[in-house]
């Protein structure tokens, strides 16, 4: 029995301990960010693109990346959107009685949802060496709108899944079309529309794999679709292979910018969902 | 005056049958136009499989799958392309990763669900949430500036000579932390489903919780944590930046976990800028994009076929 009790008592140390260690990542994480970001951090870094002999250490910011990155974030969002919605209301609505072609295609979201960003990286490299497109803030809204889609989905279809069937049979039984009823299912899920923007939104601005090859790099910000566009995880990524401290601690700088940014965003999204899942109790 | 009535009466009839009609039919375009967005969506799938294979075929022609997989020497300027390398530090780093994740992740998953107080329960799911957003280059950085100096002075020392931190072992452990909210979330769930009648059956036969879980939770578990850890081993193949950053990236098959490794994503990454400048270098780079995506497609199909069995049958 003592045996026993002491396994017991072990086990439960190791998965105190456990969550301890996964729990503490993200501190540790953040708090390396901050400790080494804050002191290269100032005004010029958000407001400034990146002056003469920026990458030797002297003035500028990371103004033209941080643009970048919510251009093709916002882009690829919008884009994703306008294909998503559609797709969500499709398989909820006009696939009735068809539940294993509906389950299929869910699972293939989430398939779809499991390919790294490199692989849609390099098939919107593909892309635009098919049409002619040159490395710009088009090709990398094509890459990473490829790469939303998946999340877009997914999500909006686990939104629309908590709309009660009553709602649904209500309006179909007044004599509305599917669709007419789909307008009042999309009213009813705003929050959670909400919720798939700032998903989507948080993984685009983060994601680099997919925009290395798709929309370039450049130190200025971006005025049309065709001129290449600075992302902000790139930005970071070649800075910190800098040999210059300056240009280093830079980097970090701007990974500290870079995860303020994430973490407003993703905590954003959980009040939303904590708010819409109270709604729906 | 009768005839008025029946007139206005009809013409209103007529009106409504044509907006009727008309919204039918705006209904039945609509419907089209969605089945379209959906195919072509889910289409990619395909698409892009065909599409990297199509690139990959200058280089399947000059060399067999055989000698890409199996062949170590990677010479792009003499066109020699042998992937041994890349696959094994795949490897290396994704097993090191899954071996320091699965344990940690289980038994927070199941502190979690089995004994962690509403309170503590509450408190703690945030941050599995927003560990999993963080973007891949902050663990990057992260892993540059914490993992490799704590492996250069702290660990390294006690077992080789010298190492500079960059290894795949600095890669498993920064994989390891990426992949911790995806098993944790996927375990957990799982373990929510388990239904307390058997725990309480167990219990009530003199059991300790421990005794319950091991024997109970686990063993009903399993396919849903073999689900967990085929999803995450996926997901650990196709990362690319952050371990792009700490893995040292030398074409060389490693033989310990303080040597360099040089995982096939950040063979793409790496290269992009010189592909188009040496012959077959570009399907070279697009046929380990193909790997990665093949290999991927397998594990996330069985991963989600388990997945979605297990919830059909508590459905039933």
């Amino acid at each position: 029995m003592r045996r026993r009790k002491l396994e017991e008592l072990f086990f439960r140390s190791l998965m105190v301990l456990s969550t301890v260690i996964v729990g503490g990542s993200f501190f540790l994480i953040v708090g390396t960010i901050f400790y080494k970001g804050a002191p290269y951090m100032n005004l010029d870094m958000i407001t400034k693109i990146p002056g003469g002999g920026f990458y030797i250490g002297k003035e500028g910011g990371v103004l033209n990346a941080i643009i970048g990155s919510i251009y093709v974030a916002g882009g690829a969002t919008v884009l994703g959107l306008l294909i998503s919605i559609p797709v969500a209301i499709f398989i909820n609505m006009y696939m009735d009685g068809k539940k294993f072609l509906s389950n299929t295609l869910r699972m293939a979201y989430d398939v779809l949802f499991g390919i790294p960003s490199i692989v849609y990286g390099a098939f919107g490299f593909l892309i635009m060496v098919y049409f002619g497109i040159r490395a710009s803030l088009l090709g990398g809204i094509i890459a990473v709108t490829l790469l939303v889609i998946p999340i877009l989905v997914r999500t909006l279809d686990e939104v629309i899944r908590t709309v009660p069937g009553e709602l649904r049979d209500a309006a179909l039984s007044l004599g509305a079309t599917r669709w007419e009823t789909a307008k009042v299912v999309l009213r009813q899920i705003r929050p959670g529309i909400f919720t798939a923007i700032l998903l989507s939104f948080g993984r685009a601005v983060g994601d680099v794999a997919s925009v290395m090859f798709t929309a370039g790099f450049s130190d200025n910000i971006p005025t049309s679709l065709h001129q290449p566009a600075a992302t902000l995880p790139l930005a970071i990524f070649f800075q910190l292979g800098s040999a210059v401290d300056e240009v280093q601690g830079r980097g970090y700088a701007s990974a500290l910018i870079l995860t303020i940014i994430v973490l407003i965003i993703t905590i954003l999204a959980e009040l939303l969902i904590k708010k819409f899942s109270k709604f729906r109790n | 005056m009768f005839k008025f009535l029946t007139l206005t009466t009809s013409s209103t009839f007529t009106t409504s049958t044509t907006t009727m009609q008309l919204r039918l039919l705006k209904d039945k375009i609509l419907a089209k136009l969605m089945l379209v967005l959906t195919l072509a969506s889910v289409s990619l799938l395909l698409v892009i499989g065909i599409g990297l294979y199509y690139k990959s075929i200058p280089l399947l022609q000059r060399l067999s799958w055989g000698t890409l997989l199996t062949s170590g020497v990677w010479k792009p300027l003499k066109g020699l392309f042998g992937f041994y390398p890349f696959i094994m530090g795949t490897l290396w780093v994704t097993g090191i990763a899954i071996i320091i994740a699965l344990p940690l992740s289980l038994l927070t998953s199941l502190y979690i669900v089995e004994y962690a107080p509403a309170r503590v329960k509450r408190a703690l799911s945030p941050f599995v949430n927003l560990l999993s957003g963080i973007p891949p280059v902050i663990f990057g950085v992260w892993g540059v500036l914490f993992i490799i100096p704590l492996i250069q002075k702290y660990i390294a020392p006690h077992f080789v000579e010298y190492s500079t931190g960059y290894s795949v072992l600095a890669g498993g452990i920064v994989l390891a932390v990426m992949i911790f909210p995806l098993i944790v979330s996927i375990i957990s769930e799982v373990l929510r489903t388990i239904p307390q009648e058997l725990k309480d059956a167990s219990l009530s036969l003199g059991a300790t919780k421990w005794e319950t879980i091991k024997k109970v939770v686990l063993r009903k578990a399993l396919p849903g944590i073999i689900a967990a850890t085929v999803l995450a081993i996926s997901r650990a193949f196709g990362e690319t930046i952050a371990v792009l950053m700490v893995c040292g990236n030398n074409a060389v098959v490693p033989h310990s976990v303080f040597d360099t490794g040089y995982p096939l994503p950040a063979l793409i990454a790496n290269n992009y800028g010189e592909m188009l400048s040496i012959p077959l270098y570009d399907s070279a780079l697009m046929f380990a994009a193909l790997l990665l995506f093949i290999i991927i497609l397998l594990f996330n199909i069985i991963s989600r076929v388990i997945l979605a069995r297990l919830e059909r049958k508590l459905a039933v």
